[in-house]
């Protein structure tokens, strides 16, 4: 094992450890997670097989196994920033609807005289 | 016949009070049962006080969701309450309470489900920026394109629903710059719109919701709302 391969696995290693971390603490959702923890799987296995960079770019016709690298991993980040945009617009429409109950119920416990 | 008067409010302590004792008084010598709701939209300012001590319904958001999520707030509750019409009046002072018999008549008298108050008819009153009504005109036209209704006056705030279009708006209303799309959302769902001549006054205080830089955004995101709304509401399941 050539060293960098060592450094590869243990910073791969670290950061996974840290995404356990985050769930078990409840500061990163189960849902949210897998993203997180496949990229992580596949630094590692990329980082044991070095050679499968190189076949699976000669494989789809790409001439320089890092460019292979770049385009997927654009790919991935900006299919993965939609369905971030996704999820806070599906927030913003709850975050409005829970807005507008609650004046409404302040609106009802004030003729009451509760409030 | 109940009718709601929402007066959505952000940042008006100068002029919301003026606004609300105006309808109040006008309902009162023209014998129409009128509710004034006013929707603080988490105000900066004093409004929140000023409302409190007001003959008026007063509901405050929490956080700021923009004009259009506060006069769907009224919506839903004129929903809840059981009112027939809701007839939505600017906070700021720009919609004269003289006017509102004119609108709720023509709603009663022509079986309208939609009456959209228009400055451009009769071209009295204040009649907005050149910039503006150049606006306004491309709305008119895009509207026209896509649905075939004509509204003079589309961005006008000063509207009128009954309790059929308040079913359908308190379930979905644009949050951000509602009116041109709110249009195209009543025509496809077949209600029947009408415009009336009425006099706008200048802003009594506050400041305007849409600057100069955030026109070009105004354009550009109304644009983008209608054609999906369109599109949306054209080839949904029927």
């Amino acid at each position: 094992m050539v060293k960098i391969q060592i450094i590869a696995i243990s910073v791969s290693l670290l950061f996974l450890l840290y995404i356990i971390r985050l769930i078990v603490k409840g500061k990163l959702r189960e849902e949210y997670s897998i993203v997180w923890i496949v990229c992580t799987i596949l630094l590692i296995v990329f980082s044991l097989w070095r050679n499968g960079l190189e076949i699976i770019a000669n494989t789809l016709g790409v001439y320089e196994a890092p460019n292979l690298v770049f385009t997927g991993s654009i790919f991935a980040i900006l299919i993965y920033l939609l369905h971030l945009s996704i999820v806070v617009s599906k927030l913003h429409a709850q975050n409005k609807q829970l807005a507008q109950e609650i004046a409404l119920l302040k609106n009802e416990f004030g003729k009451k005289g509760n409030i | 016949m109940k009718i709601a008067a929402i007066v959505p409010a952000y940042n008006e302590e100068a002029a919301i009070a003026s606004v609300v004792n105006d309808i109040n008084a006008l309902a009162e010598s023209q014998h129409l049962l009128i509710d004034v709701i006013v929707v603080n939209d988490c105000s900066k300012d004093a409004t929140s006080e000023v409302i409190s001590k007001l003959n008026c319904i007063a509901l405050n958001l929490p956080i700021n969701l923009g004009i259009g999520g506060a006069v769907q707030t009224g919506f839903k509750y004129a929903l809840k309450n059981g009112y027939d019409y809701a007839i939505q009046i600017d906070g700021d002072g720009q919609h004269p309470a003289s006017e509102i018999p004119k609108i709720v008549s023509a709603a009663v008298n022509n079986n309208l489900d939609v009456v959209i108050g228009s400055r451009f008819i009769s071209k009295e009153g204040f009649q907005s920026s050149a910039v503006r009504r150049m606006g306004i005109n491309y709305f008119k036209r895009l509207n026209r394109l896509l649905v075939g209704t004509v509204v003079n006056d589309s961005t006008s705030g000063f509207r009128l629903i009954n309790r059929k279009v308040l079913e359908v708006v308190a379930d979905y209303y644009p949050d951000e710059y509602p009116e041109p799309e709110a249009i195209i959302i009543y025509s496809l769902n077949n209600f029947k719109i009408g415009e009336v001549s009425v006099t706008m006054k200048e802003r009594q205080g506050g400041v305007s919701s849409i600057g100069t830089f955030a026109s070009i955004y105004y354009m550009f995101k109304v644009t983008l709302a209608i054609i999906f709304t369109f599109t949306r509401m054209k080839f949904r399941k029927r």
